[in-house]
């Protein structure tokens, strides 16, 4: 057999006459100009972008939109900033966090049913998940503005059950922001959770219960473990755009919930402090990547996407 | 079993379900909220509960002008975003699915890392960007438009790859096995089948665009969208024709996933 | 349909082979070479089976064949043309794929009218029909994929290839998805509908009994290149290398030291017995003093009491010990310790003429020597006993 192999050269095995030889060059070519237009789009608005806010971040503070600034590398701004903006950082952190621990456990229950107890009414408790986040994220959250108002039904029932004082609020509260918060990015922890959990063959529960385990044995030892994939990614989805956020904060908090997005927009729009803008920003995005990247090496799921 | 053992036991079985249930009811209430306040005829623009019903919201939806050009503005918007981030985006993940290449990890963090990002950070980077390129003055319609096509491209890319990742190959060679060239191959199977990922990912663009606001306000200059007039009207007292807004963007979205599903199922039960 | 692509000097050949003609076919990947230099000739009309273990590049060919796989080098031709450069749908072939791939978007009818309109035949409606009544599917035309059953799904992709009435039609492993009983059923089924067209048909399997069963030719095939072929009970009879001796059936390989030629036999030296095996049986050269094995299947082997007279003069072995029975009902499987250790399998009929041994008893074998054959000392004694059941 090898003896053929090297004749091939004397009769030419591939001769000139092959006109619909795939080329793999090309194909790998095809590859990247269907990649081109989005590449640059995200390359020019949003790599870019990213690399302005460094630029603006290090920018002379004396300066201001109109005149223009100075780049003077003054890493001071980011001193300065967060000697005077580390409350709200970290509240953002906080509430960010417990909105998320608070959306894991609601998400999970409801995933969970969505994948296992549904039935045949699976498709319709997913489309019900996501139906209500089609209605504008602003009046939804002027709409709990509303429930949770100082003489509404819902205050006036905590009231009558003594788990608010007779003068007691929730709006313009703690409470009211993470509520708030809980509420609109229920749905990023919800859908992956859901995906992660559905893909769970249901025999392998059985199989813990057959070996001995209680179910709630089963489901830390079992359910749990193979749904980290989807708790890795929900609690991401729903962290990160938590943490930035302040709708909530501005329309059911006060000025004492302020969170670090309302500081950075008021900063940007009516400040015009754009140095110290950026440097809030720089600050949030490198916390937010360091706690994800500890966060995914703990959890240990690196595929992520 | 009494009957009462008999009920706590089914609670017992049905405890999740009901729990999730719940849940439900929970992401409902505000929606219940939203549709109630737009029968409303409120006493004083400044007290926002309900008083009395009425009509007329519905009938006159666009009392206030301003509501409804900012709303004009916003689906304007929403759907040439929803164009050029569909037809950019399917072009990616084809490329990311189908072709093998270098620098295939860079494109897909590339993907990813708008994802990642808190709003407000790339909201205030575009806006560092547009100022320090001298657009600071036109911030507007077509600045909101970039950022918008921006933060989409990545949910399109994601969806319809993941719907072409779960392509079998095969169906593509046993197209061409059955003499189809590459482009009827590419007409008759593959957009057909890659289609209603294509579709979700519009939708999804599409809304996702309706409803940014943390973003738009940062780079929208004095141009106003339906979020950002909401914002607005927030600390003004909030006309109830916002509630109309919402409960037919509610309505509108029921019906298009129900009419898929149905449309579904109309289809198999045909057939079988 | 491809004029451009038939060569100038080829249209004249007179002598032209009818049939697929497969010369030093070779696929390189990246890593290793899953075909190497393979020739292969499929007369036109003839059922064909490529019979290997997964990753013995039995669908890697077949893959090239169809197309779908571009060869390092080498030749294909049909009917005297070459078609080893035409894109897929160019070349008068058509698969029928492993999971059938049938386009879940369109119905029964409209998968298997897909390559008649694509060439734009007239006659899409009638053909269609006869080709579902042929596969006994004319009741589900408007159904879709997911909603038949296995065996039908494979009924369809058999008819949506067949449909096209190719020069050769590829099977690759069609019925590795359905269980044992509808497996065997569609063999005959689908042996049935060969005849009844008459085309070529090339079957890509892992599972000898059903190469075996449809096929007239096998080519078993290892490593990348064919082991041997021929018709089935040739190469059952009498196998060429210790692969097809045993991933085709199974045989018994005995050392032995070559004693030399002797008229139209071979005598070896048998741990210590004379035997000798036909010449035209002899796969390795006979060297005196050579070591070989001499190979045996076991429903060959006769099994006997110590000293009683068996029927098969001159290969008689003493000193056996029956180590297990097993009872199937139409048969009994012993397992005998010879004297140097090795345990001989053997198969006995039961005919109800003799009584069972047991375990543990003392026993004699022999065969007759036309059924024994000699194959190399070099080649692995237990290549392809480890038959890996997952297809490729």
């Amino acid at each position: 057999m090898t003896a053929s192999t090297a004749a091939a050269p004397i009769a030419p095995a591939t001769p000139p006459e092959q006109p619909d030889r795939p080329p793999a060059r090309k194909r790998k070519l095809t590859g990247y100009w269907l990649l081109l237009p989005g590449m640059l789009w995200l390359a020019v608005f949003f790599v870019i972008p990213f690399y302005s806010l460094v630029a603006t971040s290090l920018y002379d503070r004396t300066g201001s939109v109109l005149q223009g600034y100075d780049m003077a590398w003054q890493f001071s701004n980011y001193w300065h900033t967060l000697d005077d903006y580390w409350r709200p950082l970290v509240r953002s952190l906080w509430y960010g966090g417990l909105a998320t621990l608070i959306c894991l456990a609601l998400g999970y229950v409801l995933a969970y049913a969505i994948a296992f107890k549904s039935g045949r009414w699976k498709n319709l408790m997913l489309v019900l998940v996501i139906a209500p986040f089609f209605t504008s994220f602003l009046v939804r959250t002027l709409s709990w503005k509303l429930l949770l108002r100082d003489d509404g039904f819902i205050v006036n029932a905590l009231q009558f059950v003594h788990l608010l004082g007779s003068d007691g609020r929730l709006l313009a509260t703690p409470v009211a922001v993470i509520a708030g918060l809980v509420y609109n990015f229920l749905p990023f922890m919800v859908l992956p959770l859901f995906a992660s959990i559905d893909k769970i063959d249901h025999r392998l529960i059985e199989a813990a219960s057959d070996l001995y385990s209680r179910p709630i044995v089963g489901f830390f030892k079992v359910t749990w473990p193979l749904s980290l994939p989807g708790v890795v990614s929900g609690t991401l989805l729903t962290f990160i755009p938590a943490v930035g956020d302040y709708i909530n904060a501005e329309l059911l908090g006060s000025p004492k919930q302020r969170m670090i997005g309302n500081v950075i927009q008021s900063l940007f729009t009516d400040a015009n402090d754009y140095p110290a803008a950026g440097a809030l920003s720089m600050m949030l995005m490198l916390l937010i990547l360091a706690m994800v990247l500890f966060y995914v090496r703990r959890a240990g799921t690196e595929e992520l996407l | 079993m009494s009957p009462l053992q008999r009920m706590g036991r089914w609670v017992g079985q049905h405890l999740v379900l009901m729990g999730g249930l719940l849940v439900i009811v929970y992401m409902f209430v505000p929606i219940f909220v939203v549709v109630l306040m737009s029968f409303n005829k409120p006493k004083s623009k400044l007290i926002y509960r309900f008083d009395s019903f009425t009509l007329q919201n519905w009938l006159h939806p666009c009392t206030d002008q301003s509501m409804c050009s900012a709303l004009s503005r916003s689906i304007q918007i929403g759907l040439l975003a929803t164009v050029v981030a569909t037809v950019l985006g399917t072009l990616m993940a084809f490329a990311l699915v189908r072709h093998r290449f270098e620098g295939r990890a860079v494109a897909n963090l590339l993907v990813f890392l708008p994802m990642a990002s808190p709003e407000i950070v790339m909201g205030s980077s575009l806006l560092a960007l547009f100022v320090a390129a001298g657009f600071g003055g036109q911030l507007g319609f077509w600045t909101i438009l970039i950022a918008h096509i921006m933060f989409c491209l990545s949910f399109v890319v994601v969806t319809v790859r993941a719907r072409l990742a779960g392509l079998d190959n095969n169906l593509e060679q046993a197209a061409m096995d059955l003499y189809a060239t590459e482009a009827q191959t590419f007409r008759r199977v593959t957009l057909p089948l890659v289609f209603p990922g294509i579709l979700g990912a519009a939708l999804l663009s599409f809304s996702l665009s309706f409803d940014d606001f943390i973003i738009t306000n940062l780079n929208a200059g004095n141009t106003t969208t339906f979020p950002m007039y909401v914002w607005g009207v927030a600390q003004r007292g909030v006309p109830m024709q916002v509630n109309v807004v919402g409960t037919v963007m509610f309505l509108v979205s029921i019906a298009i996933v129900v009419g898929a599903e149905l449309n579904r199922r109309r289809q198999e039960k045909a057939l079988a | 349909m491809s004029q451009v692509a038939e060569a100038p000097e080829k249209s004249g050949d007179v002598g032209a082979y009818e049939g697929l003609r497969i010369r030093s076919l070779t696929k390189e990947f990246a890593s290793f070479t899953a075909v190497k230099s393979l020739d292969l000739d499929v007369p036109s009309g003839s059922f064909f089976a490529l019979l290997g273990p997964s990753g013995c590049g039995k669908t890697t060919t077949l893959r090239m064949v169809a197309g779908l796989e571009t060869p390092t080098s080498g030749s294909i031709e049909l009917s005297g043309k070459d078609i080893t450069w035409d894109k897929p749908y160019r070349r008068p072939v058509n698969t029928v794929f492993q999971n059938y791939a049938l386009f879940p978007h369109l119905d029964i009818y409209e998968n298997v009218a897909f390559g008649l309109r694509r060439r734009k035949s007239k006659e899409v409606d009638r053909s269609v029909r006869e080709m579902l009544q042929l596969v006994e599917l004319e009741s589900q035309t408007r159904k879709r994929p997911p909603q038949l059953s296995g065996g039908q799904q494979q009924r369809v992709a058999l008819a949506r290839a067949l449909i096209n009435s190719p020069e050769v039609l590829l099977l690759d492993e069609p019925l590795g998805a359905l269980d044992l009983k509808l497996r065997r059923s569609m063999q005959i089924e689908i042996k049935r509908i060969q005849t009844e067209v008459g085309l070529t048909f090339v079957h890509v399997t892992h599972d000898q009994e059903e190469a075996m069963t449809m096929a007239d030719t096998i080519a078993v095939m290892n490593q990348g290149v064919i082991e041997q072929m021929g018709a089935p009970a040739e190469l059952y009879d009498n196998p060429e290398t210790t692969f097809v001796a045993n991933f085709l059936g199974q045989s018994n390989l005995i050392e032995v030291e070559i004693r030399g030629p002797e008229g139209d036999f071979v005598v070896v030296d048998m741990q210590g017995t004379l035997a000798s095996i036909p010449t035209q049986r002899t796969h390795v050269q006979p060297t005196v003093g050579e070591k070989a094995w001499v190979g045996i299947r076991p429903e060959k082997v006769l099994i006997a009491e110590v000293g009683a007279s068996i029927d098969a003069p001159g290969n008689s072995i003493p000193g056996g010990v029956v180590s297990d029975v097993s009872f199937i009902g139409v048969s009994t499987q012993y397992l005998v310790r010879m004297p140097w250790g090795q345990e001989i399998q053997v198969f006995e009929q039961n005919t109800g003429r003799r009584r069972l041994f047991r375990q543990g008893e003392q026993v004699d074998i022999s065969w007759h020597p036309e059924y024994a054959f000699l194959l190399d000392h070099h080649q692995d004694a237990s290549a392809g006993v480890d038959k890996v059941d997952a297809p490729s």
